[in-house]
């Protein structure tokens, strides 16, 4: 069972010299993350509630941003993604990627558009 | 016998035990069940995308339903899901160290990581249970419309939120808890609220400085507070109290909303079990020495694969459920 860690995240930027130690960083930079993540979700700066893009707040797209790179680094260094053979990673990612990219686009429409029917149809929802 | 065709195995491809993946079989079948379990997960997180989407202007706020900690009083939104977050990734990372620990074949190292891992587990699960049982009880409760809508009320001098027991009179009636015994199509009477909807709709009347909420969410991201004209008027509406929440109707806000937290949250926590559970027999395992004898700590990278797959869910719904 001979194995090979590659030991630097952030694409080189940081190295680390066992693979304890890079598990250490991986948890100080989750840590980091969750943080910052909850430090924006007591404060919302009206910034970035005022701000929307593409239909969303910037604040939710922070949100979301920051949770798929924790979501990166779980997957690559704690399920060690990053020291399988790429044919295996890419099986395992792009897969569920798609589908659920396909899944989102396709629920999150429909209910845009049924919220519209009881906004602008004639329904009485709330009586 | 010419005819017969030699299958040389150590130079054939087809003569099998090839690992193009360079993967175990019991690791590509862990991989496969977190796929599988990641679509499922992803399913449900989609369709309380959906159900947020269609009411997108009623849905409750999550940080005014999640603020408490345990033994502190006060409001304190979202550090308490923050803890178990840190929880759940301390967990996994004891867990990476058991695995690491594994291929350096240092028993007592993996043990002890084992263990730490299944106190972080069991942490986590207690807090989810405490979560739920807070969530159940309810803190300030509410007025249900016959349209199925909840009013909420606000203290219109401090603009805080009031509980119905700030307010509410008692009045001389009797509510007398229906019993199996005295009925014949009789099933079951439900839960009693502290106070009968005439005790809350009195009291209102006869406290000036109260205020209703209602779902609908303005311009600012906060729910709309109606003038006292206003809410004495919406109290003609309401049909019954609510207290806490259950899988029928639920204090916060929108039925769903309780529904959807229910099934995600008690889905992964069973997850979460499950989890704790196979990390014991492991662990076990672990201490009689068969992964020693076997030469090998495979399995325990394997289960560890699903238990950072439960964190990485709980990543999603962290974000989907309390901060988004």
């Amino acid at each position: 069972m001979a194995h090979e860690h590659k030991l630097e995240i952030f694409r080189g930027l940081w190295k680390f010299k066992s693979n304890v130690q890079k598990i250490w960083g991986v948890l100080a930079f989750l840590s980091l993350v969750t943080a910052v993540e909850v430090i924006l979700g007591i404060y919302k700066p009206e910034f970035l509630t005022k701000n929307y893009f593409i239909g969303m707040k910037l604040l939710n797209w922070i949100f979301i941003i920051l949770t798929l790179v924790k979501a990166y680094y779980i997957a690559w260094d704690f399920m060690h993604l990053r020291d399988e053979k790429s044919s295996l990673r890419r099986a395992i990612v792009w897969t569920p990627v798609f589908l659920i990219c396909y899944l989102i686009f396709i629920l999150l429409f429909e209910a845009d558009y049924i919220y519209n029917v009881f906004k602008d149809g004639f329904l009485a929802w709330n009586f | 016998m010419n005819t017969t065709v030699t299958t040389g195995t150590e130079e054939s491809v087809w003569g099998g035990g090839n690992r193009p993946l360079n993967a175990s079989y019991g690791k590509m079948m862990m991989w496969f069940f977190i796929v599988s379990d990641a679509l499922t997960f992803s399913g449900f997180l989609v369709s309380y995308g959906f159900s947020r989407f269609k009411f997108i202007e009623t849905w409750p706020i999550a940080d005014e339903v999640f603020t408490h900690v345990p033994f502190f009083h006060g409001n304190y939104p979202m550090i308490y899901v923050a803890f178990m977050t840190f929880i759940l990734i301390m967990s996994s990372v004891t867990m990476v160290l058991a695995v690491d620990a594994g291929h350096k074949m240092k028993k007592n190292r993996v043990i002890w990581y084992m263990f730490a891992t299944i106190i972080g587990g069991a942490i986590f699960v207690g807090s989810q249970a405490w979560e739920w049982a807070t969530f159940i009880k309810g803190d300030y409760g509410a007025i249900e419309t016959k349209g199925g809508r909840i009013l909420q009320f606000v203290n219109a001098e401090t603009g805080k939120r009031a509980a119905l027991a700030d307010f509410s009179t008692t009045l001389p009636e009797d509510r007398v808890k229906h019993l199996s015994s005295e009925g014949v199509w009789f099933e079951k009477e439900g839960y009693k609220t502290s106070f009968s909807l005439n005790e809350v709709v009195e009291g209102f009347k006869a406290t000036p400085n109260i205020l209703i909420r209602t779902e609908t969410i303005n311009e600012e991201g906060e729910k709309t507070l109606l003038s006292r004209q206003e809410s004495l008027a919406k109290l003609k509406d309401a049909a019954l109290v609510v207290e806490g929440a259950n899988l029928i109707r639920n204090e916060y806000g929108s039925r769903l909303f309780a529904d959807f937290f229910f099934f995600i949250t008690g889905f992964h926590g069973f997850h979460v079990f499950s989890g704790v559970l196979i990390n014991i027999i492991i662990f076990f395992n672990i201490i009689i020495g068969t992964y020693e004898r076997r030469g090998h700590y495979e399995m325990v990278e394997k289960v560890g694969l699903y238990w950072h797959f439960v964190d990485l869910v709980w990543v999603f719904v962290f974000t989907f459920f309390y901060l988004v």
